[in-house]
Formats: structure tokens, sequence, C-alpha cells
């Protein structure tokens, strides 16, 4: 397994100019910044939601398994905070 | 990533999208006289602004109808006092909201007024590095005040970002721009080549820089690019005029792109309003559904319908749309004609002739002087019939 970028302590939030709200005619969440938007898949959503800037990433991972218990959740979400910092839309603290 | 305006939009049939992006040309008053602006250049004899009501009305419809992005531009926005009421609607119903302003006007009161308000970024644009130049283009003396502006915006937490519009009389500045904008601490900037409509389309043997410059300035880009890293955003544009393929203009037609100009006309690019035998609705007379929905001004060349050849048949018309309504018009005189930028355009010539021109050390000068947008000069091109047609190459 290649060593991750985000540690599991690592706290994460959204960069300075990006925004996260629902978009009604969208039907969906979408992350807004300068002169462009990105919709977000519902898992991608739920996981932006929770970054709260104090929350570590592996308290997301717990709380996202409280919310959808059964499912083992760790790889998916890590995974998903890694491609949003290398797409610049979060930073890592 | 993917920008607001690069949804691909299908062709073959007409489905209406969502007009994403909502440009709000508040006023065509500016305090600034540039050579290259798109401003229409009859902006003198449009009618009257619509106010802060009716602009706040139009916020709400287009959000209703899902635009998302917000242009404050004009013209001057800061020309008028009420943009801190617009800002604070804007981020009310949920717009990514963005100033586009020559920081003229801008003071301590209004920025902080603005991030109160909610205002999401704030454009900056710079006529070029030096401050002589900078006077000379834009007819003002406001280089020293800009650099003032560029520290508010700072100081008020908003990503620095430039915008330079390059063109012949600037381009070889094109280090000191790029000094000047690390200087600044700029995070993003976009050195745009001047395209030729409007103002621009008046001065365009005075601002075609010659493929020389464009070389150059764009190989100086680069290495300035690799020295910074990540940094700085940096977008080099260069002239349509240089391309072979023309500009998925607007991502078509009607497609993500909804301007409401100052005297309330809705287009659907910024150029729009000199198209002949079109009429444009006004958001004084219909809502915004009707206009993006319904009126004949948006749906003329929605889809691939209006297109004749080459753009009918050629597999490229879902990625360009055929080019620039506008641009057809002005060169061609028929707006339904392939975007002569297109090598594949029968008219193509008149691209080429132009740019064969701009390799000739001095721009032709003697044709006519270098025209200021200014009111003077609008109220007199006003009278002229066809004033966007271009001079005959």
């Amino acid at each position: 397994m290649s060593e991750r970028r985000i540690a599991p302590d690592a706290v994460c939030s959204l960069e300075r100019q990006y925004r996260l709200q629902w978009e009604p005619a969208q039907e969906c969440y979408v992350l807004l910044y300068p002169e462009g938007m990105i919709k977000l898949s519902g898992s991608a959503a739920e996981i932006m939601k929770r970054l709260d800037g104090k929350t570590a990433a592996s308290g997301i991972v717990q709380n996202l398994e409280q919310a959808f218990p059964g499912v083992e959740l760790r790889e998916d979400v890590m995974d998903f905070l890694e491609v949003a910092h290398a797409k610049g839309w979060i930073r890592a603290g | 990533m993917q920008k607001a305006g690069s949804a691909p939009g299908k062709l073959g049939e007409t489905k209406v999208t969502k007009p994403l992006w909502l440009n709000a040309e508040i006023t065509f008053r500016c305090p600034l006289h540039c050579v290259y602006c798109y401003n229409p250049v009859d902006y003198a004899r449009s009618g009257p602004e619509l106010s802060t009501d009716e602009w706040l009305r139009v916020l709400r419809q287009a959000r209703e109808l899902g635009a998302v992005q917000l242009g404050i531009s004009g013209g001057e926005p800061l020309m008028r006092d009420d943009v801190e009421v617009m800002v604070a609607e804007a981020h009310r119903l949920g717009y990514y909201a963005n100033l586009l302003t020559s920081g003229v006007g801008l003071t301590e009161k209004r920025i902080a007024a603005f991030k109160e308000g909610g205002l999401d970024q704030i454009q900056l644009s710079f006529q070029d590095s030096t401050r002589e130049l900078n006077d000379f283009l834009s007819s003002t003396r406001t280089f020293e005040l800009k650099s003032k502006v560029a520290r508010l915006i700072k100081q008020y937490e908003y990503p620095m970002v430039l915008n330079v519009v390059l063109h012949r009389l600037n381009i070889d500045h094109i280090q000191a721009i790029l000094d000047m904008a690390e200087a600044m601490g700029a995070e993003h900037v976009e050195l745009a080549n001047t395209q030729y409509y409007a103002w621009a389309l008046l001065n365009r043997d005075q601002l075609l820089p010659s493929r020389e410059q464009l070389q150059r300035a764009e190989a100086i880009t680069n290495e300035f690019r690799a020295r910074v890293g990540s940094k700085m955003k940096l977008y080099f544009v260069v002239p349509d005029y240089y391309a072979n393929r023309p500009k998925a203009c607007m991502n078509g037609w009607g497609s993500v792109f909804l301007n409401i100009a100052a005297d309330g006309l809705a287009l659907p690019c910024h150029e729009a309003r000199m198209l002949p035998g079109l009429t444009f609705p006004n958001v004084r007379e219909h809502d915004v559904r009707w206009i993006w929905h319904e009126s004949p001004g948006f749906n003329a060349y929605r889809g691939d319908a209006w297109m004749k050849e080459p753009c009918r048949s050629c597999p490229e018309k879902t990625k360009d749309f055929g080019g620039c309504r506008c641009q057809a018009y002005m060169l061609t005189g028929d707006a339904t004609n392939a975007d002569p930028v297109c090598d594949l355009s029968p008219d193509h010539h008149l691209i080429a002739e132009v740019v064969d021109q701009a390799q000739i050390a001095q721009p032709r000068v003697s044709v006519h002087p270098i025209v200021f947008r200014d009111d003077k000069n609008s109220r007199k091109l006003s009278e002229e019939s066809r004033p966007e047609t271009a001079p005959a190459p």
C-alpha cells in the first residue's frame, strides 16, 4: 500500500475560495469556486459536509460509520480526501 | 476541475440547459477609457440604468432558474452606490458573487461592507505594469490607486485575482507585468489577449500583436510559471485570430451564460445587441424565465438547426458550436456563417489578411487614430449606422 499524504489525525477543511452548498436546481450538493461549480456525488457530499476544520480524518470516518452502520468506509473516505486535496478543494492541517 | 462554462452541451436537439452564469453589467459608466473595452460602442444611447429593486428582482429570478455564479461588472460597477445591497442579496440567495472592477472607487469602507455582505471574490483589472502605459491605455492616472486597492484586497483576505488585457502595445512588457503580479502576491492571474469586439475592433490595427510578440510573451510566461510553481495560477489566453478553430463562444448560445446589461437588455453574450434582425428582451418587460426559455432572441442560435456549411456537417460542431455569432456577423455580415477564425470557413481570408498585416513592424496607425472609450466618442459612434462593422482589410 502506498503511503498516504493525508494522515488519520489530519484536520481537513475547505480551501478558502471553495463553498459547499445544496443546489436545488441541480438536486445535489455542489462545490462553488471562482467561475466554476463541481457537482458532488451523495457520498462525496456526506464527507465534505463533515469537514468542519476541527474533526480529524479518523473522526470523520467514525462519524460516517455511525451514520451508515455496517459499512467499512475508511479506505473510501481516505481515498476521497486525497483526491479532494490533490484537486485543491481542501487543505489538511 | 470543471469550469461552469464547460458543461458539455448536446447539439442536434435543442434542450434548454440552465443559465449557470449571470453577468450583471450594472452600469456602462466608467472612469477609465480603455481602448479595448467590450462594452457596446454606442453605449451612450442605451436607456436608463435598472434601479436597485429591478436588479434584486433579476437576481432572484435568475437564481430560481439555477444561476449560481454571479459577475457584477460594468462599466465600472463601483460607479453605483448600491453594489453593497446587491452583494448582500446575492449572498443570501446562494450565489457565488464575483466583483469585476478596475479598483477605482474601492475604498476600505466599501470593501469592508462587501466582506460583511458575503462577496466571494474580487477580480482586479490592470492595464499594464508601468504607470505610464497603464495611464495611457486607460487614459487616466489610476495605477497607484490600483496598487493601493490590491493591498486592500489582501488585507480583507480575498484571493488576489488579477486580469491583465494584453495587446500589441503592452505585450512586450510581459516580464514586468508578471513581476508586478508576483510582488503583489497575486494568486490567480489571467493574461488575456484582447478579443476583437466593440472598441477593440475599432482599434484592431493598433492592438493586434504580431506572431513573434505572442510567441515571446508565451515563452516568458511559461518560464515564469515553471519558476513560481503552484503559488500562482497563471493563464495565458491567445487572441482567437491566431487560432485555426474558433472558440466555443459562451459554450454555445443560450447554453450557460446570461448577460443583463445596464439598461436591462438580456443578452446571450456581452456583444449580441449588435446583431441585426434579432430583438432581445428587456428585464423591465419580461421575467427571466420567459427570457431564457421562450424569447426568440435566446432561441435564435440554440442547437444547430441554424447552421450552414461548413458547420452543419462538421464533426467539430459539438465542440465549438460554429464559434462566435457576433464575430461571424462583424466580419462576414451574416451571423449564421461559420466564425471566420475557422480555417474551414470560406471567409477565413478575412482573418488571415488582418493577421498578415499585424506581422508588419509598424501598425497602420495612420488609418485612424486610436479611439478611447468615452462618452463623446460613443455619442459620435451612436450616430453612425453600423459602427461595429470592421473596416475593410
